[in-house]
């Protein structure tokens, strides 16, 4: 007697065959689509753009003549709204996520406060806008300030850093905790040297990445209503200013030609920006990760 | 942090105040070069925000300014005539870019914050009718026939229903976004208030709009002279006949006027106190009037005619108390 009836076998063989080389077909061409899209979009940007992208471009103001313009306001703006963006978010993210994780007790309520920050990470970035105007702008009295607009995008990309910190907290075994609480360590001293350490390549990741959404974002900085005519550079937190995204928005509704062309200049620069950030965070978790 | 800033700030432009006041005369005669500002050194903050329309030309201006006066730092905001009057009257602002007139409940809200305001006129836009290149049928619009097609009339329209012997092919509308004030003036001076055809696209981006009547031999579409001027090579323009024959819009006939109704003026409205009490933004506005004309025509719009100028910078003039 045979274990095994091979003629059933070669004639299923054949068509299990079939259906792994269309599925696999099926999903390569899912890949394929998204790959061409980028490429023609690339290729569009690449094309339209590069003949605006000189040095000069850099350090001059935006113009009336295309081949005079430039990002110096818009590109210093974005970097000094990251400046405010970073050390508010990340202390207000990771602090929230060390309390949820390390602290709370686990009960229905910080269950209800983490559902409802996962569901914070997918409100539309418009409805942020119209919170910081009313709140920062308004109420506080801030005025279209970098400080205003850098606490509206630290509360947009505050339920990503916090959820990433999470995870990343949650992935230090709880051996280690309770190795350090038998030497006679504290929470905060457990937190300090043995938790944070072990989980920062996971934070700092989520964090940069929720950065680079920041730096990109324009519908808040719309709502708020940020300038995109303006000639001089910020000299405080307190400055008007225009970000990158708000410049490139502008320059893409003109009715010349030309403009639309130095907007694509201007959207070969955000892209390297963010390309550099992601490829911060990939290198951070790549070199610290650790595994347990 | 705040108030030492204000401290600094007001002591700087207490001394431009106190120094403008001791070479007084050289300065009220505006120079004809243009790129000139006042004679002295002035600082401080000067915000705007408003009409897109404006936004070139105000870009110009603002451009230049910054080379005439290094230590004035304006800025101007792209938020529609609608959304720049909200923060005017809010008091977020001194002046304010528009495409259109100020409406009376903008009028009334100003009133009631107690601010006295000044429009300015910094040049003119032609709103252009235009339609695909492969229309071949229409060879003028009167005033009627426009408002018979936009306005809603609860069945589809096609071009043989405005006049006989067009075909008979539904029309495609294409029309600026209801917060524009583009689309506020050609709603006051064509639909007179009435419902625009619900069947019509609408879009803030006027690229969008040309993008649109390219596409399709039936459509047709208004927007500002300026995106008509870009694309002239690929869209027709319609003339329009307001009684007095088809007039086409172009440099001349939007200024005389005669370009009627849909010749436009282009406006900043300011507020007189702080023209009154800031010496930064009654240079800058001076310096707007001074440089508009020029400025409108090199972003793609006309020139207001000399006297409107003359006019409005005296007005200015007498409230900044030179």
């Amino acid at each position: 007697m045979k274990f095994v009836n091979h003629e059933e076998v070669a004639a299923k063989t054949k068509t299990r065959l079939t259906k792994n080389t269309l599925l696999k077909g099926v999903f390569a061409a899912a890949t394929g689509f998204g790959l061409v899209v980028l490429a023609i979009l690339l290729y569009r940007i690449v094309t339209q753009g590069s003949d605006y992208l000189s040095f000069e471009f850099f350090t001059s103001f935006a113009s009336r003549i295309p081949e005079n313009s430039g990002i110096k306001a818009a590109i210093l703006g974005s970097v000094y709204l990251m400046l405010v963006v970073a050390p508010v978010s990340m202390f207000l993210g990771v602090g929230t996520a060390i309390y949820l994780e390390e602290y709370a007790k686990r009960n229905k309520f910080t269950n209800f406060i983490k559902v409802n920050i996962s569901n914070l990470a997918g409100v539309p970035s418009v409805v942020f806008g119209l919170l910081g105007l009313t709140i920062f702008v308004r109420f506080f009295d801030l005025g279209i300030s970098i400080l205003a607009a850098g606490l509206t995008m630290s509360l947009l990309i505050l339920p990503i850093i916090i959820v990433a910190s999470q995870e990343a907290i949650r992935a230090v075994p709880n051996e280690l905790r309770e190795a350090s609480f038998a030497m006679g360590a504290t929470r905060w001293q457990t937190i300090l040297r043995v938790v944070l350490p072990a989980s920062i390549p996971g934070i700092l990741t989520g964090s940069i990445l929720a950065l680079s959404r920041a730096i990109g974002e324009t519908a808040p900085l719309v709502v708020i209503g940020i300038p995109t005519i303006l000639m001089f550079t910020p000299d405080g937190i307190m400055s008007t200013f225009t970000a990158l995204p708000m410049q490139i928005f502008d320059w893409t509704k003109r009715p010349q030609v030309e403009f639309h062309d130095v907007a694509a200049a201007g959207i070969i620069v955000l892209m390297g920006l963010l390309i550099i950030m992601n490829s911060i965070a990939v290198f951070i978790r790549n070199k610290y990760q650790k595994r347990y | 942090m705040k108030s030492a800033k204000y401290l600094a700030m007001s002591t700087i432009l207490g001394s431009a105040v106190f120094l403008a006041a001791c070479s007084g005369e050289d300065e009220a005669n505006g120079s004809d070069n243009g790129s000139e500002g006042s004679g002295e050194e002035l600082s401080g903050q000067v915000q705007g925000d408003g009409s897109s329309t404006v936004a070139p030309i105000m870009e110009a201006i603002v451009e230049e300014y910054a080379a005439a006066q290094p230590g004035v730092q304006v800025s101007s905001g792209v938020s529609g005539t609608g959304g720049g009057f909200e923060k005017f009257i809010a008091g977020e602002t001194s002046f304010s870019n528009a495409s259109r007139p100020i409406k009376e409940e903008e009028a009334a809200g100003l009133e009631e914050q107690g601010v006295e305001y000044t429009e300015v006129e910094l040049g003119y836009d032609g709103l252009s009718v235009v339609v695909n290149q492969e229309n071949d049928w229409v060879d003028y619009l009167t005033v009627e026939e426009l408002k018979e097609m936009w306005v809603e009339s609860g069945e589809e329209k096609t071009w043989a229903d405005i006049r006989e012997g067009w075909p008979e092919e539904p029309i495609e509308f294409y029309s600026p976004g209801t917060d524009s004030g583009t689309y506020d003036y050609f709603n006051e001076v064509i639909l007179e208030e009435e419902d625009i055809v619900r069947s019509a696209t609408l879009s803030e981006d006027d690229n969008v709009l040309v993008q649109g009547v390219m596409g399709s031999p039936n459509a047709i579409g208004y927007f500002g002279y300026a995106y008509y001027l870009e694309n002239q090579d690929t869209i027709k323009v319609v003339p329009i006949d307001n009684g007095d024959g088809p007039v086409e819009p172009n440099n001349e006939t939007i200024e005389s006027g005669e370009y009627a109704p849909l010749s436009r003026p282009l406006f900043t409205y300011v507020r007189n106190d702080t023209v009154a009490e800031d010496p930064a933004v009654a240079d800058f506005i001076m310096f707007a009037i001074e440089n508009a004309g020029e400025l409108a025509e090199a972003v793609g719009y006309v020139s207001a005619p000399q006297e409107v100028y003359d006019e409005d910078m005296a007005t200015i003039e007498e409230l900044a108390g030179e």
